[in-house]
């Protein structure tokens, strides 16, 4: 008798102890693991805390997420994928082609998510129509740095077009200063060709040329004045660029080494953490030309099964578009929210910058995606681009090899 | 129990042999198949034929990843044995802190290629190593920046490659110069034979074996090199100093593109077979005479 009413306590105890575990699951695969990203991170652990979830981190450091990538793919091979994982651009979309993503569309029509962020930043968003990842952050790819002492000595202002920043930068040559901080590392050779095609090409032609891989625009006279503008570049570089960080080439904007540096909003973040104040001691402006490149980081969606599982999964979507979030991890991490309608009160003036201009030009249409930072172009093709324009940039290649290299790398690639 | 006697050296083979069999020659297998799809993310094993070669020797960054293997290959393997050889053979005079020497020749081998490969990227660098170093002593016009030159970034890595490998060559030659009958030399040396001649007509030749040693182990050293490359150059300037296990590196985990991956692995194994095949071959007819 007493064994018996012991076994079924235990028993009630355990199916109480279920339903007490039966909250919202998540298991989440990110990169975030240095100093603000990490913060940032852990900003979203708490409000799914608060909200009664149960998170579980799986945080992979390491070569830019390659070493995750290498993870997420024996989890998936192994059928046992994580709830969300960190992925973006055309990634999502590869991974939804095998199959192993969820459909979240219930959250995001809940929260109108059609509504709040810009049409092009959504489309990475949905697979085949229905949404299976959730955006974090939007990272603004064309920024150009400067100096504001050296620059303002030199009786420089921030150039508006290419012609004028090379015009800036031989008379700072001829004063003895670095014109452009640059390091020799091939993702950084991508960000400034990226810039260029949009400044000298504009959003139509980088969009044929960069998103939609049209070979007439990769082999356009165009094209060939690009690279004719990186030969250009090479020439304000320093002899000592091959294989510098990024975050060294900006101290040495921060340090009155050189005077510009053109790369993502990441860097602000340099010059923040330096205790350096946007507009005093650094000048912030999108490269010359029209147009807004975004790096958008999200999370997406995994099927997963089991209705706690689901449920973690909804809660988590839901929250990284909530507006707590997005304001109080795009303020650690240095970029900005991806919806429109969050106060921009406590964000510096960079950011807001960014911010009116991206929904500047959502609406002109020239909202556009990053391609050196996979937001345009799977993997192969965006490498095979990248290798064109590091073997051009570090050689004395011609722009009409390089034209020519262009187009056999991307029909080589597809 | 006499059953038992004959079968337990299989029996305690068999495990590592059935690991063996599935690890290795399993997954060569598996990356051969591979290699004939056009997976992408995630395998795919839908056979369409040898695309993924087509588009591996179409690629001209594969072209400079095997021309850059065959330049540093034959630089690598021929510098160290040389300078090997030669170190061997300065220490074989019966000098009086040879122990020290050995010591400090071997010590680089002890190191880890990324240690390595770091700090040859401090010494090349031209605005922090060498170079700023000569000009700091007043020749302005002192110029040392093959790491930069994307021609001649290649050599770079075959600057820290011997410098890492040849304290071991020099050691293995060393063994053999000791093992070599001391009679003869006598001998020889009773004959009135100069020196530099009983290295090159009996020393030398009689340490065959001992060159189809280093020359394997460097070879195959060559030909895996991969995180010399990664901490020297990155690969860089732009792809100049990619070398094949780099590239197939860059398509497996950073592009998603594993069919070209797997064809460039089938490929390396190639070379290797190449280069190990033979020397099995002979060693393993010389068992048989």
């Amino acid at each position: 008798m007493t064994l018996r009413m012991t076994l079924a306590a235990s028993a009630a105890s355990l199916c109480y102890a279920s339903v007490v575990l039966a909250g919202p699951q998540a298991e989440v695969l990110h990169w975030w693991t240095s100093g603000g990203e990490a913060r940032a991170v852990a900003v979203l652990q708490e409000e799914f805390s608060a909200r009664g979830g149960t998170w579980t981190d799986m945080p992979v450091a390491g070569g830019g997420g390659d070493a995750a990538m290498t993870a997420l793919r024996a989890r998936v091979l192994s059928g046992n994928a994580p709830t969300a994982v960190q992925l973006k651009g055309p990634a999502i979309q590869e991974w939804y082609e095998e199959g192993v993503l969820a459909d979240i569309s219930s959250v995001a029509e809940a929260q109108g998510w059609a509504d709040i962020l810009p049409a092009s930043i959504a489309g990475h968003m949905q697979c085949d129509g229905v949404w299976c990842a959730a955006p974090v952050n939007v990272h603004r790819v064309d920024w150009v740095w400067a100096n504001k002492s050296i620059i303002e000595a030199h009786g420089i202002a921030m150039p508006t077009t290419w012609d004028e920043f090379n015009a800036a930068a031989e008379k700072l040559q001829a004063a003895g200063i670095t014109p452009l901080a640059h390091g020799g590392q091939s993702w950084q050779d991508a960000t400034v060709f990226e810039t260029v095609v949009l400044g000298l090409g504009g959003p139509d032609f980088f969009r044929s040329a960069l998103v939609d891989l049209d070979m007439d625009a990769l082999t356009s006279d165009t094209m060939k004045a690009v690279f004719d503008q990186m030969r250009t570049l090479r020439g304000f570089v320093d002899s000592n660029f091959s294989g510098r960080d990024w975050n060294l080439a900006t101290a040495m904007v921060m340090n009155g080494e050189a005077a510009f540096q053109i790369m993502g909003d990441w860097a602000k973040g340099e010059f923040l953490a330096a205790g350096k104040v946007p507009g005093e001691d650094f000048l912030c402006a999108s490269t010359p030309g029209d147009g807004y490149l975004y790096n958008v980081d999200s999370f997406a969606m995994f099927s997963v099964s089991g209705d706690d599982n689901i449920a973690g999964q909804n809660l988590l979507a839901e929250l990284i578009v909530g507006e707590s979030f997005q304001k109080v991890f795009n303020l650690n991490k240095g970029s900005i929210p991806v919806r429109a309608d969050v106060a921009l009160d406590e964000f510096d003036s960079c950011a807001v910058l960014s911010a009116n201009d991206m929904v500047a030009t959502a609406e002109a249409g020239s909202l556009l995606p990053s391609y050196a930072h996979g937001m345009a172009l799977r993997g192969a093709q965006a490498g095979a681009i990248t290798d064109v324009v590091t073997a051009h940039f570090n050689s004395d290649m011609s722009a009409d090899d390089a034209v020519r290299m262009l187009a056999d790398a991307v029909a080589n690639s597809l | 129990m006499r059953w038992l006697e004959r079968h337990v050296p299989k029996l305690v083979l068999a495990p590592s042999f059935i690991a063996v069999l599935i690890f290795v020659y399993g997954f060569i297998g598996w990356t051969a198949w591979i290699s004939f799809t056009r997976s992408r993310l995630l395998p795919n094993y839908d056979i369409v034929g040898t695309i993924q070669y087509q588009r591996l020797f179409a690629s001209p960054r594969w072209e400079v990843a095997l021309n850059n293997l065959f330049v540093f290959g034959v630089l690598f393997i021929g510098i160290s044995m040389i300078l090997g050889l030669l170190l061997a053979i300065f220490l074989d005079q019966k000098i009086r802190t040879e122990g020290v020497l050995r010591t400090i020749y071997l010590y680089p081998m002890a190191l880890s290629l990324i240690v390595t490969g770091t700090a040859w990227k401090w010494m090349l660098n031209p605005g922090l190593g060498i170079e700023a170093m000569v000009r700091g002593w007043g020749f302005e016009n002192f110029r040392f920046d093959w790491i930069t030159d994307p021609k001649m970034a290649i050599y770079t890595i075959v600057i820290a490659g011997v410098w890492q490998a040849s304290g071991f060559v020099m050691a293995l030659f060393l063994a053999g110069l000791r093992s070599v009958d001391g009679e003869i030399i006598k001998a020889a040396q009773v004959d009135g034979i100069p020196t530099h001649r009983i290295y090159t007509a009996i020393i030398i030749p009689s340490m065959a074996p001992i060159f189809l040693s280093a020359f394997i182990v460097l070879a195959h050293l060559a030909i895996k090199s991969f995180d010399l490359v990664i901490a020297l150059t990155g690969g860089g300037p732009g792809y100049a100093t990619d070398l094949p296990a780099t590239y197939m590196y860059a398509m497996a985990f950073s592009r998603g593109d594993i069919g070209q991956a797997a064809a460039s692995a089938m490929v390396m194994m190639m070379i290797v077979f190449a280069i190990v095949v033979p020397y099995l071959y002979s060693e393993l007819r010389s068992k048989h005479d």
